[in-house]
């Protein structure tokens, strides 16, 4: 069930030069839904001319004792700008739980979970309930630089993090695709979420060596809960609504690689 | 509590607020946020014979207060409608309104012959002004002849409320009203949306892939209360009146320019509680005013 809500900003952290981590529970004393890695809320930032839509927000960690949902925010554009710079006790409004969620595993396998740049944000909460099914997984995040690669602390809680770096900071030099995790381990299962052209490099990769894959899409939509017809991806099925078929797909459902 | 039911030629609505098409899906969308049953009537997707994919991705661009969009009448078909989804809507405690929306006028006139079959579907809204496809659609809009033409058409097949549904990408809303109201229209609704087009500056390309995609939001709103006002002056059918409507001030505003009933559009994908919000305070605007009804606020500019 979706549901409109006030929430109340905890905290507000600065993680990088691009990135918040913002930490909000519901305003009305109520416990968070049950929720799954990969499904977003939409943010109301103000509703003023130049940020007139919301802003879809991939779920980053649901903080159960807490009563919290965690939300990575990078810096983009005027509305992430002005969602950075909330203030604990501040009112924001969300839409939420919206869209599906990655197949979260329940028997024993190699997974692996790559994100690049925001794009790990789902990955942490993908780990956590991976967890709790008693499986294990590698991370492998990708970034710029050091100072991009987030949360590390939180991921070597829930499986083994290798990371890529483009200027060689952290972990080895490149992309996430080109790490050599991907030649040495045989992988049953990917999730990821990114960049699209890190995604589509993915797809192929696993698509190469006959690996099941998911990926979350970020396509521009205005509602968020499959009444615009906005955020369209053309699948196997014909074009279908990103915000409520997704955002997570199994490229084989997708059209990317043909 | 003042009264707010409203009629538009035969269809009656318990309040003047429905929803706008192709920003309410088919209701379903909205039932966990409103209970619907507390509008005055819901117009769904716009329908066509055969079933669309649509435009091409990106659909979509974030405007000065507002947004373009170029989705182009993506939908299942009428058969699809008729057997899979009017089942289920049919149910609702409010008027399902289906936007007729096609390429042809036999488009036309197919999709709207298997809609008057259905007994709980009081009325269609003929969409001769969708700017997002390439036959049709606004082509039937823009000129009097044309509209007239679809019009007269539909009305042989139709024997239920028509009401059609105008362009504003032309130079004299009012002459098109006139023209639809003369071939047997019941009701006129507008604006539909404006052609607009944006361009990303970094990339040097159009933000939407079919480059140019209809505008919506509160940008319009003056623009299309000036049309109603205009439309509301020429003829004597019920006008249903939108165009950036995101609160019960903008729908008095809409009521005094003309309007016997609104839509609420592009605003439900920001507060999906929104049309429910808006009866209300229509409601408490007329008590606070002594207005027994909100018929007799329909173009009462002083």
């Amino acid at each position: 069930m979706m549901k409109v809500h006030d929430f109340i900003v905890q905290s507000n952290e600065i993680l990088n030069v691009r990135n918040n981590l913002i930490k909000v529970s519901p305003a009305k004393k109520e416990a968070l839904p049950e929720m799954f890695p990969g499904q977003f809320v939409q943010i109301l930032v103000d509703n003023s001319p130049e940020v007139f839509l919301r802003r879809p927000i991939s779920i980053n960690f649901i903080h159960k004792k807490k009563n919290e949902i965690w939300l990575l925010i990078q810096r983009v554009g005027e509305g992430t700008r002005k969602i950075c710079k909330l203030k604990p006790g501040e009112i924001i409004n969300l839409i939420y739980p919206l869209g599906n969620s990655f197949t979260i595993p329940s028997k024993k396998g190699n997974y692996l979970l790559i994100g690049g740049g925001v794009g790990t944000a789902p990955m942490l909460f993908l780990g956590k309930k991976m967890k709790d099914n008693g499986i294990k997984p590698d991370f492998l995040l990708g970034g710029r630089s050091a100072s991009d690669i987030l949360q590390q602390a939180d991921f070597e809680k829930y499986g083994t993090l290798y990371c890529t770096t483009e200027d060689g900071t952290l972990g080895e030099q490149g992309y996430v695709i080109d790490h050599s995790i991907l030649k040495d381990k045989k992988y049953d299962y990917i999730f990821t979420c990114g960049p699209k052209p890190m995604m589509v490099a993915v797809a192929q990769y696993a698509n190469n060596n006959e690996i099941e894959c998911e990926v979350s899409l970020e396509n521009l939509m205005a509602c968020g809960f499959g009444a615009c017809l906005c955020c369209t991806e053309k699948t196997v099925r014909g074009n279908v609504c990103s915000c409520t078929e997704g955002p997570v797909f199994n490229i084989k459902e997708l059209t990317w690689l043909d | 509590m003042a009264r707010l039911n409203v009629e538009i030629g035969d269809l009656k609505l318990k309040n003047p607020v429905t929803t706008a098409s192709g920003t309410f899906g088919y209701g379903t969308e909205y039932k966990d946020f409103i209970d619907l049953g507390r509008l005055g009537g819901i117009f769904v997707k716009g329908t066509t014979v055969e079933p669309r994919q649509g435009n091409n991705y990106p659909r979509m661009a974030e405007t000065p207060s507002g947004m373009l969009n170029s989705v182009g009448l993506q939908n299942k078909g009428v058969d699809y409608f008729v057997e899979h989804l009017y089942p289920i809507i049919k149910e609702y405690d409010t008027n399902i309104i289906v936007n007729v929306s096609g390429s042809t006028l036999e488009d036309y006139i197919l999709c709207s012959e298997k809609l008057a079959n259905l007994d709980k579907m009081p009325a269609i809204e003929l969409n001769i002004s969708c700017p997002n496809v390439k036959e049709g659609g606004m082509a039937f809009g823009v000129s009097c002849e044309s509209a007239a033409n679809v019009t007269r058409a539909v009305r042989k097949v139709f024997p239920k409320t028509l009401i059609v549904k105008l362009s504003p990408n032309v130079t004299n809303i009012a002459d098109i009203a006139r023209a639809v109201e003369n071939e047997g229209a019941d009701s006129v609704s507008l604006v539909n949306t404006f052609l607009g087009m944006a361009i990303d500056i970094d990339k040097r390309k159009p933000k939407l892939s079919t480059v140019t995609g209809g505008l919506s939001g509160p940008c319009i709103k003056p623009i299309a209360v000036r049309m109603v006002w205009e439309v509301f002056n020429a003829v004597k059918i019920p006008i249903i009146g939108m165009g950036g409507i995101s609160n019960w001030q903008d729908a008095i505003e809409f009521i005094l320019a003309g309007a016997r009933a609104i839509q609420v559009g592009t605003y439900n994908f920001i507060d999906p509680t929104v049309s429910v919000k808006i009866v209300e305070g229509i409601n408490e605007y007329l008590d606070r005013h002594n207005i027994e009804s909100v018929d007799d606020l329909v173009g009462q500019i002083l």
